[in-house]
């Protein structure tokens, strides 16, 4: 279902004015508060870091609470190679998030494998433990990538991009 | 000077060792020493006491063609800035070494990952397990026999543990 505007919620007759002006403040607030968890596999993490630094600061988007614990954390930025012996730890630790919970998939690595494609050790995305939101493309993506991909999440939880 | 004295020490290693030496000499200017797998105990305790305070990789290849894994140690010595190459061979059918833990702490995880990945036992090792790949896994991924088509998936047990399976809807 296509997000109705709040001036076509009005005049449909179901009276849920005040839920969507609720709903929509609360997916505005969501959006602009994401607490991403502390956490890196590999040269994506690097990336991340300086993202999250001063030079780049992700904090302008409010999302700069990195979070050493996931059940303070609501988004997992998967910044780097998923291998099979980790695969159940990060699992887990998705699990171990509050909902409302969200991933980025950051880097080819963590997207289907990258050039670790062919590799006995390594998972070939990190989609197929964990629903992905948004891909974040690049080997490793630049920050600016990632800042892209954090805003399209942004739209996303806000229901102005694709649905999911 | 450092490596004059690597080479010193070489020399009184193998005045020391003479029965045990099969081949000496040097390799990208660090000086090394092949030796039977009888005289590596007692020949990293020299070692050690010789200065060569750090194991600093420890490493196999695996020779199929020949039949043998070779293990290698390298050593280096803080004080004299010296290294140190060892060079061990092991039949691939019997796989068994002397642990070299009780010389140097370091062999703890550094036999640990040849165990996992090349499959070499290392005989009185305290905590002999894979510290790389999933406890069940099949097979040590670094030997040349390795069967690369067949993929092995991993997924978590009810209790949490690592689980291994051949079939891809079981596992990641």
């Amino acid at each position: 279902m296509a997000p109705l505007g709040l001036a076509e919620r009005a005049k449909d007759g179901r009276g849920g004015l005040l839920l969507m002006r609720l709903e929509g403040l609360l997916r505005w607030g969501r959006s602009n508060s994401l607490w991403p968890m502390t956490f890196g596999l590999a040269c994506c993490a690097l990336e991340m870091m300086a993202t999250q630094a001063s030079r780049f600061d992700m904090a302008r988007f409010g999302s700069e609470v990195f979070r050493p614990s996931p059940r303070q954390a609501d988004l997992m930025i998967v910044a780097g190679t998923v291998c099979k012996r980790m695969a159940p730890r990060i699992k887990t630790l998705y699990e171990q998030m509050a909902d409302p919970k969200y991933v980025i998939a950051m880097g080819a690595c963590a997207i289907n494998g990258g050039p670790y494609q062919k590799s006995y050790s390594v998972v070939k995305g990190v989609d197929l433990l964990i629903p992905v939101d948004v891909y974040v493309p690049g080997c490793p993506p630049t920050p600016e990538a990632l800042i892209a991909g954090l805003i399209k999440l942004q739209e996303k939880i806000r229901g102005e991009g694709a649905r999911s | 000077m450092a490596q004059v004295q690597g080479h010193e020490a070489l020399g009184e290693l193998s005045r020391r060792f003479a029965g045990a030496i099969e081949e000496a000499g040097s390799l990208k200017d660090k000086p090394f020493l092949r030796l039977r797998q009888e005289a590596l105990l007692p020949l990293c305790q020299a070692a050690k006491e010789l200065g060569f305070d750090h194991l600093a990789c420890l490493t196999a290849v695996d020779y199929p063609q020949h039949g043998y894994f070779e293990v290698i140690y390298n050593l280096y010595s803080y004080a004299a800035r010296a290294h140190l190459v060892l060079k061990v061979r092991c039949p691939r059918e019997a796989p068994l070494l002397p642990s070299v833990a009780g010389v140097w702490k370091a062999a703890l995880f550094l036999e640990r990952e040849a165990y996992d990945l090349m499959g070499i036992r290392f005989v009185g090792h305290p905590d002999l397990k894979r510290i790389l790949l999933p406890e069940p896994w099949s097979g040590h991924p670094l030997r040349k026999d390795y069967d690369m088509a067949q993929e092995q998936f991993v997924s978590k047990g009810p209790q949490g543990e690592d689980l291994v399976s051949f079939d891809q809807t079981r596992g990641w």
